[in-house]
């Protein structure tokens, strides 16, 4: 239909797109997943003291198993910790509270509008902006802390930024263990799930993966993936690991900022459940939670997919937020999105900072690029 | 007959009640934070004090705004010129790409698509070091100009696939009317794509100026004194220790200010953007 030219040329205006995006995210990539297997001019022999070009060498893994087993790289390690009950605890918030308000809104409500821009308004801000309020709000002393006061309890006196509690507490040595019980869990759930369901071909998925994990976790393979820490007696003496409270007021500002998307999200999702089927519901004798629970809630799944991962890989790369409440250097507040600005622009361990990064783009990846493939699939 | 249904339109009031009850108390949790920055910003330095935090302020003293505003005065023209550039050149082609994608098969478009997709996914500090070290070598590092061009190309993904989404409700018929009567790519473009693309230019432009005016990791690293954008000012502000807290709230209000015009304004509009991240229109 369209000439031959035309195609050309619009393979041309595609290009330089095409050459910038393929520089600055493939290209910067592989630079960086080569600046992580160098050192960094911290061999003394070929770089004497006041050299000015700095000479680099290939260390193989060496930045990766120094951030994973050395005694002093105890923040990255603390940082990886700190990820996994973020985003467990700020995605977790922001669908249940996205849920409920979406929810609210759906019952016909005079001034929905005005409520829905409320709950969504935090969204258009900055996280500096939302980060140098809430420290503000949480300060020691004031704000929150006070509220009680009001109604004549005692004030909060919880240090919201700069406790050192933890809680749920483990060993780094435990981590293989603990996700291969937190995998097999999950594993035995969607099992029973598929069985109920009659689908034999992801059951068979899942049986093969549950067997390959049990294979790793008993032959005792983990140590070659995790690998140990050189001195692990001294880890939780001088790192311990676990929930750090200093989180709490971090996740309490991250879910008034998104939890307005999730609710927008939600509730494009249940308008977007026809009416017939409502209808159809009801006439079946279905209550108002009925139709809930039974007809919209089923349709919202793959919303409610959608937006855990959204959430999921915004919350392993957050670095404003932690930054403009907490600090930078905050070590019970530490992320890896901060480590490798302080290791990288601050300490120049250019290397070190890139093996970090690499960690958070594969953790990234495991859920972009499902995520993307099928969505992508969906659509042909 | 009669008194079941008063009751059961009783219970319907109650739950109105209760609904409305719940629905008014979210608003205010939610619009409390608001109220501690206007009040914060508006007290005089010597009478701000943890104790008296919710109190209104007894005079009104706006001179704080003055001096946020004569401190953050470079960085807002900073902001405001990297905002401006950045979001034209990014949708620009943005919808050229989104146009190309949705309208024509070029080769390898099914592995070219989604690898551009997930450069808006990627933890930027993935490519920072490199970055940091490619705009040294051009001599960009440090000014204005490189943080435009950074923000130009890491928008791409996302206008690109808002584009594209809403391109593709266009009909292919039309584009090939056009075509038969002789139409080339560039007047395909300029006569049908474009014209129509109005309110996509309006979703994308308010998402990029947001999303550009609200970062701070380039903005931090990437940038020297002279070229700061108005959220690395504002985390200065409010990182010192011994901070006036009057100056960092209305710095927080100077920030937070022309993207919550934007969304307050063309709030429809931004919603879409919001919800175009995640990647089916």
């Amino acid at each position: 239909m369209y000439s031959q030219r035309d195609r050309f040329v619009a393979f041309l205006m595609l290009m330089p797109s095409i050459a910038l995006i393929g520089i600055f995210v493939y290209g910067f990539i592989l630079q960086a997943i080569n600046t992580s297997l160098q050192d960094w001019g911290t061999n003394p022999i070929a770089n004497p003291p006041l050299s000015v070009d700095v000479v680099k060498s290939y260390v193989g893994g060496a930045n990766y198993s120094a951030i994973m087993t050395d005694l002093l790289e105890f923040s990255f390690r603390n940082s990886l910790i700190n990820t996994f009950f973020f985003t467990l605890f700020f995605v977790g918030g922001c669908v249940l509270v996205g849920l409920f308000l979406a929810l609210l809104l759906d019952q016909k409500i005079v001034g929905e509008a005005f409520f829905r821009t409320v709950f969504l308004f935090p969204m258009s801000l900055s996280f500096v902006v939302t980060g140098t309020i809430w420290r503000w709000m949480l300060q020691p002393g004031g704000g929150i802390n006070i509220l009680p006061s009001f109604i004549g309890l005692e004030p909060i006196t919880f240090q919201w930024m700069s406790s050192r509690q933890t809680w749920l507490g483990f060993e780094w040595a435990q981590v293989p263990t603990l996700l291969t019980y937190a995998g097999l869990a999950i594993l035995a759930f969607l099992a029973v799930n598929y069985a109920l369901s009659g689908k034999r071909r992801p059951l068979i998925y899942v049986i093969v993966a549950a067997v390959v994990l049990l294979t790793v976790w008993l032959a005792g393979w983990w140590e070659y993936i995790w690998l140990p820490l050189d001195t692990p007696e001294a880890e939780p003496s001088i790192a311990p690991k676990g929930f750090n409270a200093a989180l709490i007021g971090v996740i309490i500002a991250a879910v008034w900022q998104m939890s307005g998307y999730t609710m927008a999200m939600f509730l494009a999702g249940i308008r977007g459940v026809p009416e017939e089927m409502r209808e159809a519901a009801r006439v079946d004798g279905c209550s108002t939670l009925g139709v809930y629970r039974y007809v919209v809630l089923p349709q919202l799944n793959p919303i409610i997919l959608s937006a855990m991962i959204v959430l999921g890989h915004i919350s392993l790369k957050i670095f404003d937020l932690v930054f403009a409440m907490a600090g930078p250097d905050n070590a019970q507040t530490i992320v890896p999105g901060i480590l490798v600005y302080t290791e990288g622009f601050r300490e120049n361990s250019f290397s070190k900072a890139s093996a970090i990064a690499m960690i958070m783009l594969s953790l990234v990846a495991v859920i972009i690029v499902p995520y993307l493939w099928t969505q992508l699939r969906d659509e042909k | 007959m009669i008194e079941p249904m008063t009751e059961s339109a009783w219970r319907r009031t109650t739950a109105q009640v209760v609904l409305y009850v719940i629905l008014i108390l979210l608003a205010v949790i939610f619009l409390t934070p608001v109220y501690m920055v206007l009040i914060t910003s508006f007290k005089h330095p010597e009478t701000i004090n943890l104790a008296t935090s919710w109190n209104l302020p007894e005079t009104f003293y706006w001179q704080s705004y003055l001096e946020v505003l004569e401190e953050f005065a470079p960085r807002i023209r900073n902001s405001a010129i990297l905002v401006v550039v950045a979001t034209l050149l990014s949708s620009m082609l943005g919808s050229v790409n989104g146009y190309v994608f949705a309208k024509w098969r070029v080769p390898g478009q099914r592995i070219l698509f989604p690898l551009m997709l997930f450069g808006m996914f990627i933890p930027y500090q993935a490519i920072l070091i490199p970055l940091f070290e490619f705009m040294r070598d051009i001599d960009l590092y440090g000014g204005l100009a490189g943080l435009i061009l950074i923000h130009t190309v890491y928008g791409l993904p996302i206008t690109t696939l808002i584009f594209r989404n809403f391109y593709v409700d266009i009909p292919n018929e039309m584009l090939e009317a056009s075509a038969i009567d002789g139409a080339d790519f560039f007047r395909m473009y300029g006569e049908i794509v474009f014209p129509l693309s109005i309110p996509g230019f309006v979703v994308v432009i308010i998402w990029q100026f947001t999303q550009i005016w609200n970062e701070f990791l380039f903005a931090v690293t990437m940038t020297s004194t002279a070229s700061q954008p108005i959220t690395v000012g504002l985390a200065q502000l409010a990182g010192g220790e011994a901070v006036k807290w009057n100056l960092p709230m209305a710095g927080a209000v100077v920030a937070a200010l022309p993207p919550l015009l934007v969304y307050i304004i063309l709030g429809r509009y931004f919603i879409r953007g919001l919800l175009a991240g995640s990647v089916k229109g």
